[in-house]
């Protein structure tokens, strides 16, 4: 029986039902010490004096560091924008002031009370347009004397653009010439965060021998490895990282924070092992978001419905430092340029340093809201020229073979597949007519449903941003026929190590319960780019096939000769050595592998692999294959919208996935449903309130996560294209279930109503403001205020 | 802050005594002074289940409970459902029907389903949801939860009917 495609529970399930499992926020070390961080209370200010003589007295506390106790603090993040402790001055109410190590988390917190701090405010820059502005403050002033070259952390900038793309391909003037009907609309997407069950938290500890060992939740430990080292002034050899399990990632452990570098300084100053935990409140208030979009379109047509152009603006609000959140074009541009056939497109951004929360990476990673976008005006464009949206969108859909423009290369496509079906299966198109005539029959009915379509297509085999996209793999077989998986690629909770496990099983002829997987200490397991872009079960999984193909080959060309027979006519199944085609039961596993073991040439099987996808690196035009496969899905949603009140009730969700091959149905479903409801909350209930630099609802009493009462029915189709390059035809799936479900809301609110509301989230106050005309339009993305080369 | 109080109370079965700050919390006793680690911080303001416990029958979050408020009840965490027929059915669908990704909700969620099918031995699936509508899960979309609770409920049945 193969393991294929069934239903696998996952195999760190039953710890954890039982609360067995241990987070970080569960390990205690002797000698442990434990620690707190004072923020800033104010938006953007000189600190013109911190003292700390009343914490540091405080009995059982051990150390009180500020940025005056670590000169050789080096600027951390994408931009190398910021010190862990700030120096001088403060630029949003995150920044970390002081940090204190103490016998407990009370006496710790007890001593940040006793710190003062006197500030001079300065102006506070909280809108992106006025930020780009001639004569704006500056968020990071150039700092005189520092070395050309050096970076923002250091040198401070001379502008507030932290980053800029500019993309096109063909000629957008030609495309608009060739239009019959051209529509143009600006869209504005909200701050939202990920609100993992477990909140943040770092454990740090130097050996007698001065080697750091971080328990940390990252995402990508061999990437932070070499940063700490970086940061530290230490041979990375010397830094361990062991990743126990994370409670929830989606994107939020891709980036240092400068909790864990300071955690690290602590540990330092005390000699003892240092424990950082935040409070949900400092989660809240000191994690990365989404990246808010402000974001212009416009797009063209022919009457007969076929794509003329596209172009882009958009405006990102940076906060005051840079993290994943700036490089999110990098995957809008995707969407922008290659969800659908379109000739001419370009796309001009940029990041604006502000006094506002900074933005990182989030499931999705810009690829919501560029689809937000996107799919309207699917929806708009095939209103205007009287076609059916799904026939508007299966007439531009990319097929198997499509070079796009931006040189992404289709090999396997079902996305016509995936609108087909998700719109048969909920009936799409005959509701779609019917709600439209419902609201023009009768206009004044309080309830009315609407349906709404929309599609994507996201990275589905890696995506070749570092030097390497690969993973490798460390395979043991012991004496007894067990199977040790050492790979990689971490766990955070999406199933991954279940999913390796079962490939390589599945090649080895063994049960999932033959096998141990060891996937969390950086001293142990072979490289990995981390858990990002839905690549671990592509990337990782093709290199734990790879291991399992090299034991395999080796266990039968060991049989072979034993049982007169070549190695290919032999197979493994059932945990034996078995004739191919008869299925006659030569040996046992285990007593094959004793045998190897256990004489004159003694061996054991043991493999390795290392994968790298076969994708490109861009060119400097943002070009290329950067994807081994890409994922398709169209998702179908249907709403009911009380417009008396606002509320909007998401009643059924219908998708279909291009996910390549079904590995684990169990956990595949587990995947889809969570990234809907995750997509749910991004479309009507989530929305980090940022008001004048300040986070205004800090818990989950006044941040709305959608409860279980509020999800819809959801009904889930799977699209197997076998992708050449996938392991068993399989294609990353992370990501995708979140990413159409704001857009196919904004669709089916506007069937219910006859109302388009460009903005999110669609909280009760904005749909009934929208439905009265009193929703106020948001302002198109000033092309002036775009710097020269991104308006030309 | 260095004001203690000497408190007892049955601990998943067992009587024991803790000598606790007045103002610690029961999620805090029992994770730091008891050791039990099952029960989990997500908020600390009883908005998201993370740390539901059973206390004399019925669940509530012990980050909103004093330690000192446990003297003389019988306090049941996740570590006790290993004992508890309803607890281990639940335990069992859940890992079966998927309602396990990141896990950290899992102990709050598994405490209050047990609470629901002891009051209810047949839920659908709006009791189920009703039920957990206090523990936030940010993985799963509670559709795999809900499964679960209802797989439990209709397991427990079969039990009972041989």
């Amino acid at each position: 029986m193969t393991l294929i495609g069934q239903r696998i529970p996952k195999i760190d399930a039953p710890e954890k039902a039982a609360g067995k499992t241990r987070y970080v926020h569960d390990i205690d070390l002797p000698g442990q010490l434990h620690a707190a961080i004072l923020r800033s209370a104010r938006v953007h200010a000189r600190l013109v004096r911190i003292d700390a003589t009343r914490a540091r007295a405080l009995p059982g506390v051990h150390a009180v560091i500020t940025a005056a106790d670590v000169p050789d603090q080096r600027p951390i993040g994408v931009a190398k924008d910021h010190l862990p402790l700030k120096r001088d001055r403060v630029r949003s109410t995150r920044d970390e002031i002081a940090a204190v190590a103490a016998e407990s988390e009370a006496i710790a917190r007890e001593a940040l009370a006793l710190i003062e701090v006197e500030y001079e405010d300065l102006p506070v820059l909280t809108d992106a347009v006025a930020a780009l502005e001639p004569g704006a403050p500056l968020v990071h002033p150039p700092i005189a004397g520092s070395k050309a070259g050096a970076p923002v952390g250091v040198a401070g900038k001379s502008d507030n653009i932290a980053m800029r793309f500019d993309y096109g391909h063909g000629d957008v003037a030609q495309g608009e010439a060739d239009s019959d009907v051209v529509v143009e609309d600006t869209f504005a997407l909200h701050y939202v965060t990920h609100c993992c069950m477990g909140v943040s938290g770092v454990i740090a500890e130097f050996d007698a021998k001065g080697n750091l060992l971080l328990y940390s939740n990252t995402q990508v430990p061999f990437l932070h490895k070499r940063e700490f080292a970086e940061y530290l002034g230490m041979d990375p050899g010397r830094v361990r990282i062991i990743q126990p399990p994370i409670g929830g990632g989606f994107g939020s452990k891709l980036d240092i924070y400068p909790f864990e570098v300071i955690a690290v300084f602590l540990a330092r100053a005390t000699g003892r092992p240092v424990k950082l935990v935040f409070t949900r409140e400092e989660e809240f208030l000191a994690s990365p978001t989404r990246q808010p979009v402000h974001l212009t379109l416009r797009s063209g047509c022919t009457k007969d419905g076929r794509l003329t152009f596209r172009s882009v603006r958009t405006i990102h609000d940076n906060g005051a430092y840079t993290s994943w959140g700036a490089t999110t074009p990098f995957v809008m541009m995707q969407t922008f340029s290659s969800l659908y056939r379109v000739p001419h497109c370009d796309y001009h951004t940029v990041a604006v340093y502000t006094h506002n929360p900074y933005a990182g990476s989030f499931r999705g990673y810009g690829n919501l809201q560029a689809t937000f976008a996107i799919e309207q005006h699917m929806d708009q464009m095939a209103e205007a020229i009287g076609m059916d949206p799904l026939e508007f969108r299966l007439k531009n859909a990319q097929e198997v073979g499509e070079v796009t423009g931006q040189g992404m290369v289709f090999r396997s496509c079902g996305f016509k597949e995936c609108l087909t079906l998700a719109a048969e299966r909920s009936g799409y198109t005959a509701k779609r007519r019917a709600y439209a005539a419902d609201r023009e029959h009768d206009r004044d009915a309080r309830f009315k449903r609407g349906i709404g379509i929309a599609a994507m297509l996201h990275v589905g085999g890696g995506a070749k941003i570092y030097p390497s996209d690969g993973c490798g793999t460390i395979l043991k077989l012991d004496d007894f026929g067990h199977v040790t998986l050492i790979t990689g690629a971490s766990e955070i909770g999406q199933g991954s190590e279940t999913v390796l496990a079962q490939l390589v099983c599945e090649e080895l002829g063994l049960p999932i319960s033959a096998v141990t997987v060891v996937n969390n200490d950086t001293d142990i397991t072979p490289w990995d780019v981390g858990v990002h872009a839905s690549r671990t079960t592509f990337i990782a999984g093709n290199s734990a096939l790879g291991a399992a193909r090299k034991a395999k080959a080796k266990i039968l060309a060991a049989a072979a000769p034993r049982f007169d027979a070549q190695a290919d006519d032999l197979d493994l199944s059932g945990g034996c050595v078995v004739r191919k085609g008869s299925g006659e039961r030569l040996t046992d596993l285990p007593r094959l592998l004793r045998s190897l073991h256990f004489n004159d040439r003694a061996e054991l099987v043991m493999t390795t692999f290392y994968y790298e996808p076969p994708s490109v690196h861009q060119d400097k035009g943002y070009k290329g294959d950067v994807s081994a496969a890409y994922a398709w899905a169209a998702q179908v949603v249907e709403v009911e919208v009380d417009t008396a009140t606002g509320i909007v009730r998401m009643l059924q969700v219908t998708g279909a996935h291009d996910v390549g091959r079904v590995l684990n149905r169990l956990g595949l479903e587990g995947q889809i449903e969570g990234g809907i409801v995750m997509g749910q909350g991004y479309a009507l209930t989530e929305n980090l309130d940022v008001v004048d630099g300040r986070i205004r609802n800090p818990n989950f009493r006044d941040y709305k996560l959608v409860t279980a009462p509020e999800i819809p029915a959801m009904d889930i189709s799977f699209i197997e294209t076998m992708d050449g390059e996938g392991p068993q035809g399989a294609k990353g799936v992370g990501e995708a279930p979140a990413i159409c479900i704001a857009a196919a809301t904004a669709n089916a609110i506007a069937n219910a109503t006859g109302v388009r509301i460009t903005s999110l989230p669609f909280t009760p106050e904005r749909v009934y403001r929208a439905l009265r005309g009193a929703l106020p339009p948001t302002q198109p993305v000033p092309l002036a205020a775009l710097p020269e080369k991104a308006a030309a | 802050m260095s004001l203690e109080i000497e408190i007892g109370f049955t601990l998943n079965g067992v009587a024991r005594r803790a000598k606790v700050p007045v103002g610690m919390s029961a999620l805090t006793m029992l994770r730091e002074v008891c050791g039990l680690t099952g029960t989990k911080y997500g908020c600390g303001e009883g908005e998201c289940g993370a740390c539901t416990i059973r206390v004399d029958g019925k669940t509530l979050a012990s980050c909103l409970m004093f330690a000192a408020d446990c003297d003389g009840r019988a306090i049941v965490t996740i570590e006790g459902m290993a004992g508890d027929p309803r607890g281990q059915a639940l335990q069992r669908a859940f890992v079966e029907h998927g309602a396990v990704q990141c896990g950290f909700c899992t102990p709050g969620m598994v405490m209050q389903a047990a609470e629901l099918l002891a009051r209810d031995a047949h839920p659908d699936a709006a009791a189920a949801k009703r039920a957990i509508e206090g523990n936030l899960c940010r993985c799963t979309g509670y559709q795999k939860i809900v499964d679960g609770i209802c797989a439990a409920a209709q397991a427990l049945d079969k039990e009972h009917a041989r």
